[in-house]
């Protein structure tokens, strides 16, 4: 688009830019320190004032993947020199890596956490989506008694906040033996984003126009086909924000994560800060473990941003 | 070959009833178009056919099988639609090769129709375009394309040219005849323009309310209206309707009009056909369109002197509205012929193209003279 404009304008135009630049400054700045602790030493990590400029190092990160111990004196030159480069940094550092009789480098519970969240998050969006998208398809399509009745209802199970069904749900699960499992927080997590997905999804596929299936029917195909081959594409933008934002939050979650898993299936929201509690914190593995933690969300939505940024389906049908 | 009938069809949308029995047969090759006014039920009715609507009542026979409880994928019957509905997300090409792949066709011979279907609507230079780029008499081949492609039995087109411009849609017009000859497939098209159903159709249905008011070839419809509402629907501008009384003086029957003492001449024979339909006096309605107004500039035998009200002038010819009593009556002259409003003019009504109606029930009254 290029319109004409006056000067005045133009000139409105530049300042919006530039508030525009400080906004979108402010925004990244807390992003910034997380990647840049993520990268520091650890004594560099809780200086003040803050050092901005520092050599990158990926010690963090080898901290963050494995089990470790304080060396209460310094290694022997042999074990030393025998290490390999990235064992080296974490002797550096006044620690060792705990291995195993055999030699085996000892994992941290970060990487299990993070594969939990991975899995709870996918399979709940994937769930939450597609059965979201279908029950907005019934409700934009067919009559359905009561539908406004229904859909508020829907609405009404993202009303109370978390903490207070938290501990019933516990109880429930208990019962049920779900507490600490994969499927407790993917049904948890699905049954949050419903509401949500079934509200958004009707919106966008009230737009598509009931005539694409039509002309469908008509050309042979049966309501099914119809709704894979028509529907579904039309309302691909719709479904990937819809995705985008149930992924969000059950990536995000950290309430009912915290209260519903301790070990097997806990996510990486409850123990990246439980990390902080035990003994001196290392910052820079906590920036570390946030830092990858924030990387999903970000290749996910940068994925899909093409669908995100376009707008509703474009014109085809004269109105 | 395909027949389709209608038999006693009745539709509600809720209380409201849409379709009020309608029976039509329409033959093999057929173009038939429906013709009515906003919200008289011409979509409805296509909907149904096409199985896009269920009948509360009546049948719907193709090739005389009822088809009503037929899902619509199943009837083998194509639709244009009024917005076109081309898929966005797929190319002209696509499009066109949709209702194949919904088949067990071949690749190949799925390409050879549609390249053959794009070549005789000219539009293979568009194949690879998405619709959004497409012009609206574009789009509307396309939507004639995607119809006609697997030789449906047959084509239903609902206003398939109400949004194009005046221009386009009289070529568009031709384009849809010419398509009909070459193709030869029974065809219900839909409209609300006069116009088009005119030059389209073999034979045209009327609706109005739900009711079906007259079927015939436009000739009939034009030049033997079954009732009052096809006499002022078809037919620009529209047909002059007056309250009529018919009495006979001296050798030949006057029709007054407008509570004028003095009528128009009509032959003697009217009087006879007039009390043989039973019609009684003073519930008659005389309809005549401007064209059967005769005017002249001076006294004649059998012309009444009116006066000249509005002179609008369209260039091929005049409409000229003409004061009788308290009545105006719409003459059509060539262009010029009367200078200036307020004039005085003779006119007369020329009695072949007269119609009688019962202003009651509305119907005509057949009276041909
Ligand atoms: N799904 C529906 N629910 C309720 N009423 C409807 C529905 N579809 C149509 N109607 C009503 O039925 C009547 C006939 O509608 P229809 O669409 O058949 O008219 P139409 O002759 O095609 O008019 P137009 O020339 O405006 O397209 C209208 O009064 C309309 O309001
Ligand atoms: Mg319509």
């Amino acid at each position: 688009m290029a319109a004409v404009q006056t000067r005045s304008e133009r000139a409105l135009n530049r300042i919006a830019i530039a508030a525009v630049l400080v906004i979108t400054l402010i925004f990244l700045a807390p992003i910034y320190w997380i990647t840049a602790t993520a990268f520091k030493p650890r004594n560099l990590a809780t200086t003040i004032p803050p050092t901005v400029l520092f050599e990158p190092e990926i010690s963090p990160f080898v901290k963050l993947f494995t089990k470790r111990s304080q060396l209460r004196e310094a290694p022997a030159p042999e074990e030393y020199a025998a290490a390999p480069w990235w064992e080296r940094m974490v002797f550096d550092g006044g620690e060792k890596i705990v291995r195993s009789g055999r030699g085996e480098v000892q994992p941290s519970g970060y990487p299990n956490r993070f594969m939990n969240s991975l899995i709870v998050a996918i399979t709940s969006t994937v769930l939450a989506v597609g059965m979201g998208t279908f029950t907005a398809y019934g409700f934009s399509r067919f009559r359905v008694k009561g539908e406004a009745d229904l859909l508020f209802f829907i609405l009404s199970t993202r009303m109370l906040p978390p903490v207070v069904v938290a501990i019933p749900m516990f109880l429930m699960y208990r019962v049920v033996g779900l507490n600490d499992t994969h499927w407790g927080l993917i049904i948890l997590y699905t049954a949050f984003n419903l509401s949500f997905s079934v509200w958004l999804m009707k919106g966008f596929i009230d737009e598509i126009p009931k005539e694409y299936e039509e002309a469908a029917l008509v050309d042979g195909y049966t309501r099914m086909q119809a709704f894979f081959k028509i529907v579904i594409p039309e309302a691909a933008t719709g479904i990937a924000a819809t995705a985008v934002f149930c992924f969000i939050t059950a990536w995000n979650e950290y309430a009912f994560a915290l209260i519903m898993t301790n070990r097997r299936a806990q996510t990486a929201p409850p123990f990246i800060p439980s990390q902080v509690g035990s003994g001196l914190p290392d910052w820079t593995v906590i920036a570390a473990g946030t830092f990858l933690f924030l990387l999903p969300v970000a290749i996910f939505t940068f994925l899909l941003r093409n669908h995100l940024l376009r707008g509703m389906s474009f014109g085809a049908i004269r109105k | 070959m395909t027949q389709i009938e209608l038999r006693g069809i009745q539709k509600y949308f809720g209380a409201v009833q849409v379709i009020k029995d309608l029976n039509l047969a329409i033959a093999d090759n057929e173009f038939i178009v429906l013709l009515g006014q906003s919200g008289c039920g011409k979509t409805t009715t296509l909907r149904a056919v096409a199985g896009l609507e269920t009948i509360d009542e009546g049948d719907i026979l193709i090739d005389g099988q009822p088809v009503q409880h037929i899902k619509a994928s199943d009837r083998d019957i194509a639709m244009v639609f009024q917005s076109f509905s081309l898929y966005p997300h797929m190319t002209v090409y696509e499009n066109i090769a949709f209702p194949l792949r919904a088949t067990r066709m071949g690749r190949n011979d799925v390409d050879t129709s549609v390249r053959e279907i794009a070549g005789v609507l000219r539009i293979t230079g568009l194949l690879a375009r998405k619709p959004s780029a497409l012009s609206g008499g574009d789009m509307q081949r396309v939507a004639i394309g995607r119809a006609l492609v697997r030789r449906p039995k047959a084509m239903l087109m609902d206003e398939p040219i109400g949004a194009l411009d005046a221009k386009l849609r009289e070529e568009m017009r031709a384009e849809i005849k010419r398509l009909h000859i070459k193709q030869g497939s029974t065809t219900i098209y839909v409209t609300h323009d006069q116009v088009e159903a005119m030059s389209l159709a073999d034979r045209i249905v009327i609706m109005h309310e739900g009711i079906l008011q007259q079927v015939g070839s436009p000739d009939e419809v034009y030049s033997h209206p079954a009732n009052m509402f096809v006499a002022q629907f078809v037919g620009s501008p529209v047909m002059n309707m007056a309250q009529a009384i018919v009495s006979e003086t001296g050798g030949h029957a006057s029709v007054q009009v407008g509570g004028q003492a003095k009528g128009f001449e009509f032959p003697a024979a009217l009087a006879n056909r007039l009390s043989d339909a039973r019609a009684e006096n003073g519930k008659l309605t005389l309809g005549v369109r401007p064209e059967g107004v005769l005017i002249s500039r001076q006294a004649r035998e059998g012309f009444m002197p009116v006066e000249a009200h509005i002179i609008e002038p369209l260039g091929s010819h005049d409409i000229v509205d003409l004061k009788v009593g308290d009545q105006m009556i719409r003459a059509r002259t060539k262009s010029g012929f009367v200078p200036g409003a307020g004039e005085a003019v003779w006119a007369r009504i020329d009695p072949v193209q007269a119609h009688f109606f019962n202003t009651a029930t509305g119907s005509s009254l057949g009276i041909r003279l």
